[in-house]
């Protein structure tokens, strides 16, 4: 799976999550940047890709990640 | 199907479903895709497609319900699968989420947002990981115990408190075991070990809800089947203070739903098998009855055997078991009378039916026969193409996939969760049996000349008087499951209606109705209460039959012992009300029939108000015999 694979995994996951097919995720993205991607949708996201890509995050960095790129690069880390 | 994969299909028919323009449509595509075991994100999306169904649609085909979920943990991650689990047992809930930790003050505090909620049910999904973390592992066992005793203690406060307050039905989730051993197997048998704790923890919670009529929400025994890791991350834990991780908020919605359902009486009542190579292995008429797969001796046998001894339990609890089999009729009842290895025998089937003609056809018929809707019923079919003509047939039925070895049967049915249940009386034991009578009434009543000579034939005679402690937990359970003979929908707990029926003001009476084809036990219950305006005025608070005595003249003939014991009290009228409930057609012209006058002006589209003269009243002729009031 390339990273832009992932990319486009966790942008179809925030569709579905939020319902909203206007979402495009950059790895510059912040959650600030996408209407309604709250706390909870931002846990429910953390679950939701997890499950999918079938790979945990460890605590620490889902209290830390800043910008999508950080999430996909903790993902290809765990896929490669 | 990977997740992905998964992901894309119920997208695409979820897709579908919203593009429909028609609310009732859309929200029959939700109701169908809940069927389908969607995921945490599918789930969501339910939910939200759900809050998008137009309120005139909802209305039609769901009952409302306030719930409020309170809780020591975080439980905004629970409410979608929650209401979605409600939809497909007929329910719309609107939820109110308790602040995590704030149970305590919501419910006790008076100035709280849950007052101007209103709760109609109240959940409380309590931790016990506070409880255990402060226990020291060398306490005494005597100390333990009072510990938990006194935990308990303030759970039941806060039970009193929310019926109260609101007079609501409470639910209490089990507490769930998410600790690592610490000991190892000695966890077991150490007074302060967390597993120790939280099994007797869970037991004294038990007899708590039995003696205060309370439902448990078994999250416990379920994450034990489940495994701790389907139930608990810590890792969720830690982020949010979800005690129940994600990936478990749909079974735990399902769980509650259930008992929601159960409590508002909309389990399922009836089981509906097939024959051929679900309840015996083979074809019957192909085989011959020596020619079965079903006994002892070898393992596809003992399947058979297994599905049969699971039917036989659910009898034995209550649930009424038919037979709907593509078979000559002999040859399909002969197999029961003959196979030495039947567990179930044909008395067993309070209904059976065996023809060639279509099974919808047949299932409507099974109800009608023993007066009970169609979305009581759940039809059991190894045949695939059967389930789905079914299904397409009557959307209310409820058609499990089977899996294809015989020997998933029983998992695969008990895991639907359709016969949940929150009490269980003696009259539950032989419900069967009263519907397997009511099953031969029906015979008697289509071979009679008149509806006269049937009644007349009968012998029918009640039984009436006061509730007494005895019957105080069947009362409790007519009243709040009864949704067709129910005038008000007034719902009691148990603490009520004994202090009910304690009242001097009050007149509480049960009837039982027996015949010479069986005793149908306690069967009706009717609350006399004072009128707050006219102290000689009763006003008929609550009354209640059970569908299974339908057109005995029950209701006559308790009307004319109602009116009696008005005039013994001194009462000039009997005021009534007929509360529509979308359920309750059945009884529209019920106080018309028996004589009462309908108050004019006062009548709205949710209520109709009644009145009855005392002195008026001409008691209504009937073929039921007084067995003598008992006191």
């Amino acid at each position: 799976m390339s990273e832009s694979d992932v990319l486009a995994t966790f942008t179809r996951i925030l569709r579905d999550l939020l319902m909203d097919d206007s979402i495009v995720l950059k790895t510059d993205t912040r959650r600030p940047d996408v209407p309604n991607w709250d706390s909870f949708a931002y846990v429910s996201f953390i679950v939701a890709a997890e499950g999918e890509l079938g790979i945990r995050f460890n605590v620490a960095e889902v209290e830390s990640f800043e910008t999508v790129g950080e999430i996909v690069a903790a993902a290809m880390a765990r896929l490669r | 199907m990977d997740e992905g994969l998964a992901a894309r299909d119920f997208r695409g028919r979820l897709k579908a479903v919203l593009a429909t323009d028609d609310d009732a449509a859309r929200l029959d595509g939700l109701r169908l895709l809940a069927d389908s075991a969607p995921g945490y994100v599918g789930t969501i999306q339910l939910d939200k497609a759900l809050a998008g169904v137009a309120p005139e649609a909802v209305d039609k085909r769901l009952t409302r319900l306030r719930v409020a979920i309170l809780s020591s943990a975080t439980i905004d991650h629970l409410l979608p699968g929650l209401r979605v689990a409600a939809m497909r047992s007929g329910f719309c809930f609107e939820v109110f989420a308790g602040a995590f930790g704030q149970y305590r003050q919501e419910l006790l505090d008076p100035a709280t947002r849950l007052q101007a909620f209103d709760p109609e049910v109240v959940v409380l999904s309590l931790s016990a990981r506070a409880l255990v973390g402060a226990l020291p592992i060398d306490a005494e066992p005597e100390h333990v115990e009072q510990l938990l005793q006194t935990e308990i203690a303030e759970v039941r406060g806060l039970w009193g408190a929310a019926r109260q307050r609101f007079g609501a039905i409470v639910l209490q989730q089990t507490y769930i075991d998410t600790f690592e051993p610490l000991f190892g197997s000695y966890d077991r048998i150490a007074a302060a070990a967390p597993a120790r704790v939280i099994a007797r923890l869970n037991d004294i919670l038990g007899h708590a809800a039995r003696e205060d009529g309370v439902a448990l929400v078994d999250a416990a025994g379920a994450s034990a089947r489940d495994g701790i890791d389907a139930w608990f991350d810590t890792a969720r834990w830690l982020h949010g203070k979800m005690e129940i991780a994600p990936q478990a908020a749909r079974r735990w919605g399902e769980l509650t739903a259930r008992v929601v359902a159960a409590q508002r009486g909309r389990s399922r009542k009836c089981v509906v098998f097939d024959l051929d190579n679900t309840l015996w292995g083979g074809v019957v008429g192909d085989v011959g009855i020596e020619g079965l797969v079903l006994g002892e001796g070898s393992a596809a046998g003992e399947a058979y055997l297994q599905m049969q001894r699971y039917a036989r339990r659910l009898k034995e609890r209550g649930v009424i078991l038919a037979v709907c089999s593509k078979n000559e009729p002999t040859v399909a009842e002969q197999a029961f009378s003959r196979h030495p290895e039947m567990v179930l025998k044909r008395s067993d089937i309070a209904c059976f039916v065996a023809n060639w003609q279509d099974k919808a056809g047949n299932l409507r018929e099974i109800a009608r026969t023993l007066n009970i809707g169609l979305d009581s019923l759940v039809f059991i079919d190894d045949n695939p193409a059967e389930r789905a003509r079914v299904r397409a047939a009557f959307p209310m039925v409820a058609v499990p996939e089977l899996p294809e070895d015989p020997a998933q049967f029983v998992r695969a049915i008990s895991d639907q969760g359709y016969f949940e249940a929150v009490s269980f009386t003696r009259e539950d034991s032989v419900r069967a049996a009263s519907y397997a009578a009511n099953a031969q009434r029906e015979t008697l009543r289509i071979a009679a000349q008149s509806m006269d000579e049937f009644l007349r034939g009968l012998d029918m005679e009640v039984v009436y008087g006061p509730v007494s402690d005895l019957e105080l937990e069947r009362a409790t359970q007519l009243i709040n499951k009864t949704n067709q003979f129910n005038t008000t929908g007034r719902r009691y707990s148990a603490a009520e209606v004994a202090r009910l029926a304690a009242d001097p003001d009050s007149i509480m009476l049960q009837f039982r109705l027996a015949d010479r084809l069986g005793d149908s036990g306690l069967v009706s219950v009717m609350i006399l209460r004072s009128s707050a305006a006219d102290a000689t005025e009763l006003d008929i608070d609550t009354w209640v039959m059970s569908c299974r005595v339908f057109g005995r003249q029950l209701e006559d003939e308790a009307m004319n012992i109602a009116v009696e014991q008005a005039r013994a009290k001194g009462s000039h009228a009997l005021s009534a009300r007929f509360v529509p409930s979308g359920r309750n057609g059945v009884i529209g012209d019920l106080f018309r029939n028996l004589g009462f006058e309908s108050i004019t002006g006062t009548g709205t589209a949710c209520e109709q108000r009644w009145q009855l003269t005392v002195a008026r009243y001409e008691p209504r002729q009937t073929f039921i015999r007084r067995a003598g009031e008992r006191s």
